[in-house]
């Protein structure tokens, strides 16, 4: 084991339990091309994703792998050459009055009924806020048009203390509302557009890698105010980020995107103490970590596959020091593991192979997949 | 010495200094206002700060954006001139200009390496002029083959005849690295050279520089905003905050016992899967304007410790441990925190709390017991 990551330290895990929420947004299915015809890359193959109530779901992956194209395939933002070419997204609306939810499915939607349910209920927050908002006019402009246009029964008055309310909640001052973009801060920027991403109550938020241009510190306040909102204003997020060693600590579930698939899904304590799939145990070793002995790491050998290229079988199989002969051939489908529904899309597991000791660790959150058998010599460690 | 020492001296500090810079400072010129207005003022970004890179030996130098890190590693490289301060190779004063005896020297690498590379010329074309220019080969060929080798690509003849467009960041980062081997450089300058690369891949560079470290004994710069990746790979991590050097030290040290606050901050704020305690940040607020730097100590605006003194006075460097120094008001014995010569107002009654709440060798220490 060169591994540096412990399974010692208890950590505490979730007390809510996500997976008794009931589910929000759904996707099923999910295929997005990138092109037609014989020349189109697939980017996103055949995903299934479920957030629920309240629960934050981490989505990593490298570039390249489809994280955001699911996101901006699930609002229908995606943009020509995009094609979504199957699948359907469902989006369970609750009524503020309470009552039965509403099944919307997103991508058959018309214009009216996509209309009521973006931002108003879906709103997104993008890598560059600088690149999101509207460079010509003020935040408080912008506040105002939004308002204007979702919350008709608003009168001018109602509107401005709303969007100062709005400021202060994600720590900016009402001065602010006359400030242009670029004469805030990167930081600054970003909780503009979270304050108006929640400026609607949605149900769901869609943080597609918002604090990866920030500085750590500013990144460690955001976050933090952010699960503050979350915990007031119980909204699901889905967190999209290449930054798994952030995930852990933020997320609730954690699913790992490698090549367009889905290839992982686990509960966030889980997939860092126990992965079952060797991109997952390579990823969570290409950060250093911040405590103990200095040790020589490795990563992943290669480099992420060419979407218009793809290896045969498993897409991850040529990096894989675990590689079996049929991974070489086949695809593995994603399949559930135990009782705590965790997912892996493995040759590795439930079949007759046996697995590597580094795939095998108990699960904190329950019993492990397998009986814990004695190390097979075979076991090579990822070096 | 009052110090305990949990610092090991490091094999490494007794190797020859190659490149050092001493009280390198600049000031930029910016912009201020608009129309009739408008006017010219200095922007001060890199403030007297002294590094010093050792022959076989990886110095990181970590800070948030704007902290001025870039910039120190442009003057070191001569690509920009400092306004003032020294730079020192091999002990002699550097001659003017950017003359190419200092370019065969040292060498820098950048943070893009896909704006880096003159995207219409084949890797070959992108490795062989710095042999022909340098004059550093007779057989141009076999050097290529040879660069493209000591950084892991292999069988070199595959990508020597590659654009760089065909190539991953990672192959990518790896040809420029091989573009500043090729003069035979002995300081490596390596501005945020894994930023821009996937997750998976950085390692992979990281350990390709400690691998030039070792065997071909280079003095190695590493800036970089991410501490873990600087506690991996570097020997002495210095930090700098807005333009200043607030610390440094071997990196473990650093990293397991930080002296100064703004240290302690950018620990509290990094990722950390291992957390035991929910994250709790030592500090707030945003890094400051150096157009308009805070008076005294340029961090205490957003420091938890903060005292009189700190917006007064502008800390020394200080020698925390052996090898380990801080520049921090709270390193210093409270009877000689001093403010123009007087003595400083008596300290204020909560300084030795604080004292006691930085962990690690952070005791004050006292040099007239040494």
């Amino acid at each position: 084991m060169t591994g540096s990551i412990s399974p010692a330290g208890p950590r505490p895990v979730a007390a809510s339990a996500p997976r008794q929420a009931e589910p929000v947004l759904e996707i099923k299915g999910l295929s997005v091309d990138y092109g037609y015809g014989a020349a189109a890359v697939h980017a996103v193959m055949d995903c299934d994703l479920t957030l629920r109530r309240g629960e934050v779901l981490g989505l990593a992956g490298e570039s390249g792998s489809g994280k955001s194209t699911i996101a901006l395939a699930a609002i229908r933002l995606l943009r020509a050459p995009g094609v979504i070419t199957g699948g359907e997204v469902l989006f369970h609306s609750r009524p503020d009055s309470g009552g039965a939810s509403q099944t919307i499915d997103v991508l058959r939607a018309g214009d009216e009924q996509l209309r009521t349910v973006r931002w108003s209920e879906i709103s997104v927050v993008m890598q560059s806020a600088l690149n999101a908002l509207n460079p010509v006019i003020t935040i408080g402009a912008q506040f105002e048009d939004m308002l204007r246009v979702h919350r008709p029964d608003m009168d001018k008055v109602a509107r401005q203390e709303r969007s100062v309310a709005l400021l202060e909640m994600v720590g900016m001052t009402a001065d602010r509302l006359r400030s242009y973009p670029h004469e805030l801060s990167g930081g600054m920027r970003q909780r503009a557009m979270i304050a108006m991403a929640l400026a609607l109550e949605p149900q769901v938020m869609i943080l597609d890698e918002p604090t990866t241009a920030l500085d750590v510190v500013t990144q460690r306040e955001i976050l933090e105010e952010l699960m503050g909102l979350r915990d007031r204003l119980g909204f699901a997020a889905l967190f999209i980020t290449h930054d798994l060693s952030l995930l852990v600590e933020l997320a609730d579930e954690i699913a790992v995107m490698y090549a367009g698939r889905m290839m992982e899904r686990a509960a966030a304590a889980s997939l860092f103490y126990a992965p079952r799939l060797p991109y997952t145990y390579g990823l969570l070793h290409c950060f250093p970590p911040m405590h103990g002995e200095r040790r020589s790491m490795e990563g992943i050998p290669g480099s992420p596959p060419d979407l218009r290229a793809l290896p045969s079988g498993c897409s991850f199989n040529p990096r894989c020091p675990w590689a079996l002969e049929r991974c070489r051939r086949e695809m593995p489908p994603l399949v559930t593991l135990d009782s705590t529904g965790r997912q892996v899309a493995c040759w590795l597991h439930g079949g007759d192979a046996t697995v590597p000791e580094e795939l095998n660790m108990p699960d904190p959150l329950g019993r492990t997949g397998r009986a814990p058998e004695a190390p097979s010599p075979s076991a090579r460690s990822l070096r | 010495m009052t110090a305990t020492a949990v610092y090991k001296p490091s094999v490494t500090s007794a190797a020859p200094l190659v490149l050092e810079g001493r009280d390198l400072t600049k000031h930029f010129a910016v912009k201020e206002a608009t129309g009739i207005f408008a006017r010219r003022v200095p922007l001060y970004a890199v403030d007297r700060v002294s590094i010093g890179l050792r022959a076989g030996t990886v110095t990181a130098v970590v800070g948030e954006s704007g902290s001025g890190k870039t910039t120190v590693a442009r003057m070191l490289a001569k690509i920009i001139q400092p306004d003032r301060g020294q730079l020192l190779l091999d002990g002699e004063p550097v001659p003017r200009g950017r003359p190419r005896s200092y370019a065969a020297q040292v060498q820098m690498v950048f943070q893009d390496p896909f704006a880096s590379l003159n995207p219409v010329h084949r890797v070959r074309h992108n490795l062989v002029r710095p042999l022909q220019i340098h004059r550093v080969v007779d057989d141009v060929e076999a050097g290529v083959d040879d660069l493209l080798r000591r950084v892991a690509l292999e069988p070199p003849e595959q990508f020597a005849d590659k654009f760089p467009h065909e190539l991953s960041g990672g192959q990518r980062q790896r040809v420029s690295i091989a573009r500043a081997l090729a003069v035979q450089p002995r300081v490596l300058l390596a501005d945020e050279p894994v930023s821009m690369l996937d997750v998976s891949i950085r390692l992979g560079v990281l350990n390709l520089l400690a691998d030039l470290r070792d065997r071909e004994r280079l003095a190695i710069l590493y800036v970089t905003h991410d501490i873990g990746s600087a506690r991996y790979l570097a020997d002495t991590i210095m930090v700098m905050y807005a333009g200043q050097m607030v610390e440094a030290a071997p990196s473990a040290t650093l990293t397991d016992s930080p002296a100064h606050p703004y240290t302690q901050l950018l620990l509290s704020a990094a990722p950390d899967p291992e957390r035991v305690e929910p994250p709790s940040l030592a500090g707030s607020g945003a890094p400051p304007s150096l157009v308009r730097p805070p008076s005294g100590c340029r961090f205490h605006p957003r420091c938890p410790h903060a005292m009189d003194i700190c917006s007064q006075e502008t800390p020394a460097s200080v020698t925390v441990a052996p090898g380990h120094t801080a520049a921090c008001w709270l390193h210093v014995d409270p009877a000689r925190r001093r403010v123009d010569g007087r003595a400083a107002p008596a300290a204020s009654p909560e300084a030795p709390a604080t004292y006691a709440a930085l962990p690690g060798p952070t005791k004050p220490h006292h040099p007239e017991e040494d």
